[in-house]
């Protein structure tokens, strides 16, 4: 089949490989229809996350018919069209019962090496690096999905692929990042990044009931999507001081709830600031560029809430530990626990609620993924997200 | 830890112990010391010295020494070093002994040779206890000793259950290649060794008590002498099982037992807890996992060596 592999730093190509088997009773196979490139799909391009290497096949957002299944699959059936959630979860462990997917402890066969970074292990992800699992990804034409019985669900005819796809990842991802946010009624909301996930994160605070949502950026075609469909204000760091703005739009409260959705790649509006941590970062002194991150915990409301979506990988530098201890701040985080919203967000989309796709810029075939990898990491073209039709 | 029974893991540590030898010198060197001491003159005239004028402070002296060996071999703690002392001693002995056997003729010269055969005798002795406890102290450096625990989302009587029942450990130990029961409390195991070469032993349980604890030792004659304890806790507010498992391991000294230590690298614990996630797999998920890059689950060796994350080549099954 053909499948995007990672070939280095900046450079995926599609190649052909084996095509995947059912190694597990309760696989499945996925003909895919229709993939995507996330965001941190961009931090792997880039050779930020460890444990890459070279043929790695690439993809967590992907969806499709299912093709051959395993002995202990029952609630799927070949012809079935599903979407798959990003984080492989059996669903037996403690953590997948207590809804906390994501970190469930059995679908890393690498826990041993996540354990010597991460203190534990968390879930493994398709095509996330060995570091979490070393499963082979979903830019792909087939897919091998483990505990099957667990994660996709069954999309109806109705729901066209572009919306279904994005409860892989950035919709749910989105949405818990809002709902990590307890929100109030009269809450400002402020989201750092305007990419699929920060837009969602921004549609589903509103869809939860803030009093104002604001979105800060620098590109001005995202900011336009975030006033366009979501009624969000917002904030071109790149021509405003950040924190003078929210204060002043919030007469000097700052927002309720901040919500990281930028990760470990962050740009800063001043050059020396950028400069500082971009060096630390290629010098491997610091693993991310935490400028959102620093920048949320500054402006959050005393008492407020930090939720951090954005993906991170190791460690950050000058983490403004003074501020978020001393003004009662709470952080809450997470790989999305996806398979806790897939349904609920599907009656959304069914009852017309939200529709998640128009954060789609792109639309390619499979075999132009290295076009689409560099247009989305360059912002060409006004680029927000690319989806891959198989 | 149950203080009641004796471990099996006592028992092992016991194995690599020296004997008692060091400790029954230790009693012959206070004897000596004390008899030294108290009656210098009848232990010269025993040894045939009696004539000699430097006789008395020479055998208080070799007294205080012996009285200081004593020490050392009955409450010191390294047993190895003391019995070299012996030695030592020993040697200056038989060195004092020497000139005096040169210039004595008669009776003397008979006792003084007596006196040579004993303590060239008791040389022997320490010489050997020495060299046995030099070994005893090597083969417990050998020991691998690990206590590892993992928390396993079902009842404590199931996880018993799985464990019990022996064959199915090969499930999940990655070493393990069979485990064949004969009866209630013997079986036969095998596991990989160095080399790709097969290595069998027989083993026992040792104590088995129902959704509680199991422990086992192999029998003697094998290659590498091991007990193992694996006891189930219900934890706290419904969290599962906390199994928490001992191992020891004896390889004895040469090259089997160098493989051995290889086998197990600089973090033998990280084996065992890689084992435990397997068993932690099967219990919870029905299997142990697989992905692309490690298709026969979590092994400590998969885990640095990986595969690319593609799917695998056409007739390789694992």
């Amino acid at each position: 089949m053909k499948a995007t592999a990672w070939m280095g730093k900046d450079s995926v190509k599609v190649v052909d490989v084996p095509d995947p088997r059912i190694l597990n009773a309760r696989d499945a196979i996925v003909k895919i229809s229709t993939t995507a490139i996330c965001g941190s799909d961009l931090h792997l391009y880039h050779g930020y996350i460890p444990a890459l290497r070279k043929g790695d096949i690439l993809g967590h957002e992907f969806m499709g018919e299912v093709v051959e299944v395993g002995p202990e699959v029952d609630n799927l059936a070949v012809g079935d069209r599903v979407v798959v959630p990003f984080p492989i979860a059996c669903g037996n462990c403690v953590s997948c019962q207590q809804g906390r997917y994501s970190v469930c402890e059995n679908s890393n066969p690498n826990a041993g090496l996540a354990e010597k970074i991460m203190g534990h292990s968390p879930a493994g992800i398709f095509g996330y690096s060995h570091l979490l699992g070393g499963y082979a990804g979903g830019q792909a034409e087939y897919a091998r999905v483990p505990f099957a019985d667990v994660g996709p669900i069954k999309v109806p005819d109705e729901v066209p692929d572009d919306q279904a796809l994005m409860l892989a990842d950035v919709f749910p991802t989105g949405y818990m990042g809002a709902e990590m946010c307890d929100i109030t009624p009269g809450d400002v909301v402020a989201v750092w990044g305007a990419g699929p996930v920060g837009l969602l994160a921004a549609a589903s605070a509103r869809l939860l009931g803030a009093e104002r949502v604001i979105v800060i950026d620098r590109y001005p075609y995202r900011l336009r999507l975030a006033a366009e469909h979501v009624g969000a204000e917002t904030i071109n760091y790149a021509q405003l001081d950040v924190l003078d703005e929210l204060n002043q739009r919030t007469a000097g409260r700052g927002p309720d709830a901040c919500i990281d959705a930028v990760g470990l790649e962050g740009h800063h509006g001043n050059a020396a600031v950028y400069a500082y941590d971009r060096a630390k970062q290629a010098a491997r002194l610091e693993t991310e560029r935490p400028f959102a991150l620093r920048q949320a915990i500054l402006a959050c409301r005393s008492g407020g809430v930090v939720s951090v979506i954005g993906a991170y990988g190791g460690f950050v530098d000058k983490f403004p530990i003074g501020a978020f201890m001393n003004r009662s701040l709470t952080m809450r985080t997470g790989q999305c626990h996806v398979q806790r919203y897939t349904r609920p967000l599907l009656e959304h989309i069914v009852r017309g609620d939200l529709d998640p796709s128009f954060v789609v810029s792109h639309r390619m075939k499979l075999s132009d993924a290295a076009k689409g990898y560099r247009i989305f990491q360059k912002k060409q073209d006004d680029c927000t997200k690319v989806v891959l039709k198989v | 830890m149950d203080g009641t029974d004796p471990t099996v893991l006592d028992e092992l540590e016991r194995r690599c112990q020296g004997s008692g030898l060091p400790r029954l010198l230790g009693v012959v060197s206070l004897a000596l010391g004390v008899g030294g001491l108290l009656a210098p003159r009848a232990l010269a005239r025993l040894t045939g010295v009696d004539d000699a004028p430097q006789a008395n402070p020479v055998i208080r002296a070799v007294a205080a020494r012996e009285l200081g060996h004593a020490a050392g071999l009955l409450v010191g703690r390294r047993p190895v070093g003391w019995s070299w002392t012996r030695v030592v001693g020993d040697a200056g002995d038989l060195a004092l002994l020497g000139r005096a056997l040169a210039d004595r003729r008669g009776e003397r010269r008979r006792r003084v040779a007596i006196t040579t055969g004993v303590v060239a005798g008791i040389a022997a002795i320490d010489l050997l206890a020495a060299l046995r406890a030099g070994r005893a102290r090597r083969s417990r450096e050998r020991l691998i000793v690990m206590e590892v625990g993992v928390t396993v989302n079902r009842p404590a009587s199931e996880a018993y259950r799985f464990w019990r029942d022996l064959e199915n450990l090969p499930g999940f130990m990655a070493h393990l290649e069979s485990v064949r029961v004969d009866d209630l409390r013997r079986s036969r195991w095998t596991a990989r060794g160095p080399a790709g070469q097969s290595v069998s032993w027989d083993a026992e349980i040792v104590e088995d008590r129902p959704n509680e604890l199991i422990a086992w030792r192999s029998l003697p004659g094998a290659p590498v002498p091991n007990a193992g304890r694996v006891r189930f806790v219900p934890a706290p507010g419904d969290r599962g099982t906390e199994v928490r498992v001992e191992l020891g391991y004896a390889p004895p000294a040469g090259r089997l037992g160098r493989a051995v230590a290889k086998l197990f690298g600089e973090e033998p614990e990280q084996q065992v807890r890689d084992d435990l996630r397997r068993f932690k797999q099967v219990l919870e998920t029905g299997e142990v996992v697989r992905s692309d890059a490690s298709p026969e689950g979590i092994t400590l060796r998969q885990q640095f060596l990986q595969r690319p994350a593609q799917p695998l080549p056409a007739g390789r099954r694992d």
